[in-house]
């Protein structure tokens, strides 16, 4: 990164920073090395260049075998290349008192905005040119954000996440150092295992005016926030990493009816009950009218549907389900079930399952609930679950909830594109109304299909509901 | 001396007062874990062996341990007084729950005696009326005690106790002595002709009576024939058949299980109320034709028939109607009953039939279970279960399964002896018939394998499988196997380099080893291909039409399109027919590992999140890091070092951008798609991964050869001597060319006899392959800077031990897999060990290794 100033006597950068221009400043870091120096200094303009060497050896050693970026990119890293929250970390560091706004040589100087050309030719930036933008024109800055392409020889690979990004304004410096020291590592938006969080959810917090006043604060605080993940995916990712696909492995533990919002959801008219609360009132009522007091919900996610029949007294025996141990996580939390007296311990019960291999633990229940399950199952592999489940456990009362895609059109979705990466398809309401009924033929089962949520004249109800009745 | 004989899996129960010297008796006959005494659970409940207050408890625990010891089949002795008739009725029931025999021995000692031994007790202080009431009661139980259902009640005088000796008896069912060659056959229900005929096609040569019939048989080879029962009733000569099969037994050239249809003969043969139905009359009539002292002898025959046998060693085992495994080698009414009727629930179908409970389909035993009683189209194996009835009487044929050879010979029936009552085709299942269960795969599992004994599964890595599985794999009945992972070479004592031949060499000939194969490593994708001839062949091997599956390390489709897989899979069967590889090796189907290129065809996601990213991002920054350095070396200051350093990073950057672009190929479709098959993994009845490493090189050369559309691609090895220096010069030098050329590198594997089973000098298991990758293709693993001195030189610490016990517990797995594939098991048997592969990925081991 460099930092150029036209201010006059433009050397007295050196006292802002207080890093001398005529040395070269090395500072060491856990993760590398920091080298500040001048490529230019003389009365008219003054550039300062943050240089951070990354040890990428030392990332990968430093960190034990458990974490969850124990992968491959570790060494394959563009840490040491890019400006990334690493970055920001090292400048918050090099650069803390002159990011206090403390100059005791030249406290006004300190005070004051001054002109500056703020340079950092590779920054990561998820969301691209336009995000860099949103980020930073409102704190005054002249944004010249540039994509970097991927690859040369590939130009159908397009370009790289990363942009070149020159700003230039008359700002304050230290003002300036923490705009760069916050939404680094939000352009970033990457894993930020290897920064203190807590330090930055302090400056987030206490980021002064400007960040209050920020117009995409909404933005900048759930990246922060949002990506914080746990230890548990650590076997997954070992997996995903060893096919190569690249393929995002977390398990759809709750998912959106609708595409998820954009980062600008608060006018967005928010629909009068959540189309996911639907869904449940619909299953749960389903399944009072069975008569039903054991229920096992097979493929429980994180529980939302259990915490709703735990509600009520007349489900007396009530199981979960799913082939993710990170959701039984989540729902055994949701439940408090460590917190749970003794009945409502013995009356719940959590266990990891598939829905493709049969199991007797499924088997004694009077209704099973299939709540958007089957459209994460591919479609050759759907007969292997009919069989578990109405063929093997076969309880008097199935539910199944499913999308129906001829909704999501008035979602305004583009033409073939699914409501969730992990669904291997959505059906029309003919196709659910054909598997309905053979599953129950099959199986010896009545079926009733219905729908849930708001109904649209052409296009139907955007979830469609079966449920199956033994005999 | 008095000779005590006891069933060897049985509950032996001990009475006797207090005092009658129980506990020394069974100390001096049995192993102290086989006895469970009342006081030693007193102790464990109360740390007071004499504290009666625990009684309950005490005999819940006591109740607990033997059952649990009765259920794994153990001889187990209960030392308790069991003076009173309810302490026994428990232990009987106890028994009969694990479906063992229950003896009682009881001790009569006379009372004064029994209050003398405990006066000299200091423990024992229960006063002196305990003693005579106990008497009391066992005198009151003697009177009754044969009838509790003990199958033997041995009472020994107090003169007896001392001299006493005991005798195990087999199981009745216990043939494991036999080791056969069997030839098993079906229901035969009078079809004595069909009988004939079919024991003729086997080998079996007859001895005849003076008119002519048939009163035994003998095969040559010494081969022993087995009846799963059902011989009478229906046919029209059901005399005729228990004639002959009983002229075997008696010879030793044949055993025989009871079936449903004997035990109801026998019964009205003697004259008891039975309803006369299901072909039971024809029975009747022919048998009255005979003569008494044949109906008498025919009857006696019949009625001696036990229920069940197990054969060779355990590995088979004859039952009409099928038998669970819990049930293998037991004795009770429910195994009796089971073993004749099937596991029925009771409900009858549209035909008034009973409905029988799918057993088979649930069957996880080890041995083979062969068995008639239910009528089906074909004689097929399910779990390693195969139903014999293949309705001779009503116009089907009379079936035999030679064992072990596993082979069908079935002869057609003359005529439709009988009309049946239900239609020969069985309703549509409910389940698949070898459907995965939960319990084939979940928690920690120990899984057999033929190179390194028990492989452990932890449940944690279980589990994490078991979402990747249900999530994301194809159809079971495809993924027939996973590629282990592999070690490297070990690093290069010396020098700069992380990987070199040298120490792969080094590596094999320090175990002894001194011939190995380097193989070209392509650097693409690992996909495993089953590939099947057509529908017909796909079905009868896999149970799922189609071409077949091309899928990954993790068992995923390779591709997400079906029809790019499909498109791939005809170039590859159109290649395998013009070799002519399905008649020269008469199978309907193979499997291949493979390396799909290029490596951008599945890895493009990755390749541009991860690899072109980071070049990208280097190739924006560096330049501009040397060109403001280099503005401040003209400033005079002192950055020369940085300088220095930066610009070979800008040249280290550019060398790894070009490293995995040399990787990178557009595709259109299957264009430019290769699939380089490096091995041959199995066919019908074959496990190839066992041929030698030259076989495979010239067979997949072949197959490369005779593809016409340039998709498959053949791979180069090289033989090398490790005992010779120029050889191993030579193979160095061939590496380098390799490498210098953009390949990955190479896979060196060792050459012995046994290919799939390398063992050290020490009789330890060898790595089965060391994989030795070039200095180009390193700086994708280990990053663009990796070649900077500071960097090598900790890289080049690496740990091996943990990397190659996966690969060498995974690769037994994998072989494992194909050995179950081969010898035609079960699904489930299959899944096992594949299943287990994909759990020990999720271990965690550096992934640059």
């Amino acid at each position: 990164m460099t930092i150029t100033t036209t201010a006059s006597p433009a050397t007295d950068l050196g006292y802002l920073l207080y890093k001398h221009p005529d040395r070269v400043a090395n500072f060491s870091q856990s993760f590398g090395t920091a080298t500040v120096f001048y490529p230019r200094a003389d009365a008219e303009t003054c550039t300062a260049a943050l240089l951070l060497e990354v040890d990428p050896i030392r990332l990968v050693k430093s960190r034990g075998r458990q974490s969850p970026d124990f992968s491959l990119g570790q060494y394959v890293n563009d840490r040491p290349y890019a400006a990334s929250s690493l970055f920001a970390v090292a400048l918050g560091k090099v650069f803390a008192t002159a990011r206090s706004g403390r100059c005791d040589t030249r406290p006004e100087l300190a005070k004051t905005a001054i002109p500056l050309e703020l340079f950092l030719p590779a920054v990561p930036c998820r969301g691209g040119v336009e995000v860099a933008h949103r980020l930073f024109a409102p704190l005054g800055w002249e944004v010249d954000a540039r994509p970097v392409p991927l690859h040369d020889s590939f130009p159908e690979w397009g370009d790289s996440r990363y942009v070149s990004l020159r700003l230039t304004g008359t700002v304050r410096l230290a003002d300036a150092l923490n705009h760069l020291y916050v939404l680094l590592p939000v352009l970033d938006d990457a894993k930020h295992y290897w920064i203190d969080i807590g330090e930055v959810d302090k400056l987030v917090r206490s980021g002064g005016g400007w960040l209050a006043a920020h117009p995409a604060r909404n933005l900048i605080t759930r990246r922060y926030l949002g990506n914080r993940r746990g230890l548990h995916r650590v076997a997954h990712a070992r997996l995903a990493e060893l096919d190569e696909s690249g393929t995002e492995l977390d398990p759809p533990v709750e998912e959106e009816s609708a595409p998820e919002p954009s980062d600008d959801t608060p006018d967005a008219p928010a629909p009068t009950v959540p189309l996911a609360t639907r869904r449940h009132e619909a299953v749960l009522a389903a399944l009072r009218d069975s008569g039903a007091a054991r229920v096992i919900d097979l493929g429980c996610g994180s529980g939302k549907l259990l915490e709703l029949l735990a509600a009520d007294p007349r489900f007396t025996t009530i199981a979960g389900t799913d082939a993710s141990t990170h959701a039984l996580r989540l729902a055994e939390r949701r439940l408090r079930l460590d917190r749970a007296g003794d009945r409502m311990a013995a009356r719940i019960n959590l266990f990891q399952g598939a829905l493709t291999y049969h199991d007797d633990r499924f088997s004694g229940y009077d209704a099973a609930v299939l709540m958007e399950v089957i459209e994460h199952v591919d479609p050759p592999r759907l007969a292997a679950l009919t069989s578990v489940v109405f063929g093997s456990a076969s309880p008097a009362t199935v539910v199944v909830t499913t999308p129906n895609v001829e909704y999501n059109r008035v979602y305004e979705m583009p033409d073939g594109a699914l409501r969730h990466p992990d669904h291997r398809f959505e059906w029309d309401r003919a196709q659910f109304a054909h598997w309905a009924e053979e599953t129950a033929a099959r199986y010896g089962y009545r079926v009733d299909v219905s729908g849930v949520g708001e109904e649209d004249a052409v296009a139907g109800h955007p979830t469609q509901m079966g449920v199956f009745r033994r005999g | 001396m008095v000779e005590i004989r006891v069933p060897a899996m049985s509950l032996l129960v001990l009475v006797g007062v207090s005092g009658s010297g129980k506990s020394s008796f069974a100390a001096r006959h049995f192993r102290p874990t086989q006895v469970i005494s009342s006081d030693f659970c007193r102790g464990l409940v109360s740390d007071d062996e004499n504290d009666q207050t625990s009684t309950p408890d005490a005999f819940d625990v006591l109740h607990y341990i033997v059952g649990t010891r009765l259920r794994r089949g153990l001889f187990t002795v209960v030392d308790a007084t069991n003076v009173q008739p309810e302490a026994r009725r428990e232990l009987i029931a106890l028994a009969r729950r694990h479906h063992v025999l229950a003896d009682a021995v009881v001790l009569e000692v006379d009372p004064a005696e029994a209050q003398r031994r405990n006066d000299s007790r200091a423990d024992r202080d229960f006063g002196t009326h305990v003693i005579p009431r106990q008497h009391r009661e066992l005198r009151r139980s003697m009177r009754g005690i044969r009838r509790e259902g003990f199958r033997r009640v041995h009472v020994l005088a107090a003169d007896q106790i001392d001299s006493a000796r005991f005798e195990y008896e087999p199981a009745w069912s216990d043939r494991t002595a036999l080791t056969g060659p069997f030839d098993i056959v079906g229901d035969v229900h009078g079809c004595r002709a069909e009988l004939e005929t079919l024991l003729t096609r086997l080998g079996y040569e007859f001895t005849r009576d003076a008119e002519g019939r048939a009163v035994g048989a003998e095969h040559p080879e010494g081969r022993t024939a087995v009846f799963v029962g059902d011989l009478v009733d229906r046919g029209p000569d059901s005399p005729g058949v228990v004639r002959l099969v009983m002229g075997m037994v008696a010879a030793g050239t044949a055993l025989c299980v009871a079936g449903n249809h004997e035990v109801k003969l026998v019964k009205a043969l003697a004259g008891r109320k039975v309803k006369i139905a299901h072909g039971l009359a024809e029975s009747l009539e022919q048998f009255d034709a005979e003569p008494e002292e044949f109906r008498k002898e025919a009857a006696a025959f019949m009625e001696g028939l036990i229920s069940h046998y197990r054969l060779d060693g355990g590995r088979l085992v004859v039952a009409h109607a099928g038998l669970k495994e819990e049930y293998h080698g037991r004795a009770s009414g429910r195994v009796r009953s089971f073993a004749l009727y099937g596991d029925t629930t009771g409900e009858t179908d549209e035909y008034g039939l009973p409905v029988r409970y799918p057993w088979a389909e649930e069957y996880r035993g080890k041995a083979v279970v062969a068995y008639g009683h239910t009528t089906v189209p074909d004689a097929e194996w399910v779990n390693d279960t195969i139903c014999l009835d293949t309705g001779c009487v009503f116009g089907g044929r009379l079936t035999a399964l030679r064992y072990p050879e596993r082979e069908l010979v079935a002869v057609p029936a003359e005529a439709v002896w009988y009309e049946p009552v239900r239609p020969l085709a069985p309703p549509t299942p409910v389940r698949e018939p070898d459907a995965l269960h939960y319990r084939d795969v979940g928690g920690t599992r120990v899984v057999e394998t033929g190179l390194l004994g028990r492989v452990k599964v932890r449940e944690e890595n279980a589990a994490a499988a078991l979402e990747i599985a249900s999530r994301f794999t194809i159809d079971p009945r495809l993924l027939v196997y996973l590629p282990p992972t592999m070690s490297p070479a070990d690093t290069p004592s010396e020098g700069d380099l992380i990987e070199h031949p040298e120490p792969a060499f080094d590596h094999y000939r320090s175990n002894g080893i001194t011939r190995v194969t380097c193989q070209e490593k392509h650097m693409g994708s690992r996909a495993v291909v089953v590939v099947t001839r057509d529908d017909e062949a796909a079905v009868h091997r896999f149970g799922v039409a189609g071409p077949g599956a091309v899928y990954t390390r993790t068992g995923r489709s390779f591709f997400s399109d079906p029809a790019l897989t499909a498109g791939l899979l005809e170039r590859i069967r159109s290649a395998v027919t013009a070799a002519g590889l399905w008649d020269r090796w008469q199978t309907g189907w193979l499997v291949l590992d493979a390396e799909l290129l290029p490596w951008s065809v599945k890895a493009g996601r990755l390749i541009r999140d991860q690899y072109a990213s980071v070049s990208a991002a280097a190739g924006a920054a560096l330049p501009e890091a040397v060109a403001v350095l280099a503005a401040a070396a003209d400033r005079g200051l002192d950055v020369a070092p940085l300088l220095a350093r930066e610009t070979r990073r800008l040249d280290n950057a550019a060398r790894f951008r070009d490293a995995f672009a040399a990787y990178c190929r557009p595709v259109d479709g299957l264009n430019g798609v290769e699939l380089a098959p490096f091995q041959f993994l199995a066919a019908e009845g074959q496990n190839l991964a066992r041929r030698p490493h030259t076989w495979h090189q010239e067979e997949s050369t072949r197959l490369a050869g005779h593809d016409t559309t340039g998709t498959i691609r053949a791979t180069r090895t090289r033989a090398v001597d490790l005992t010779d220096p120029a050889d191993r010069a030579a193979a160095v030098a061939w590496w380098t060319t390799l490498t210098d050329a953009g390949g990955e590198g190479m896979v060196v594997k060792p050459v012995t006899a046994d290919t799939a089973v390398v063992m050290s000098d020490a009789g330890r298991p060898v790595q089965p392959a060391l994989k030795v990758r070039g200095p180009g293709y390193l700086r994708i693993v280990y990053g663009p800077d990796y070649t900077e001195p500071e960097n090598t030189a900790r890289l080049r610490q690496r740990f091996l031990g943990r990397k190659r016990s996966l690969a060498l517990r995974e690769y037994a797995l994998g072989l494992e897999a194909l050995d179950r594939l081969a010898g035609g098991a079960p699904m489930w048997r299959v899944h096992e060990p594949v299943f287990a592969v994909l759990a020990l990925e999720s271990e965690p081991v550096d992934p640059r290794l």
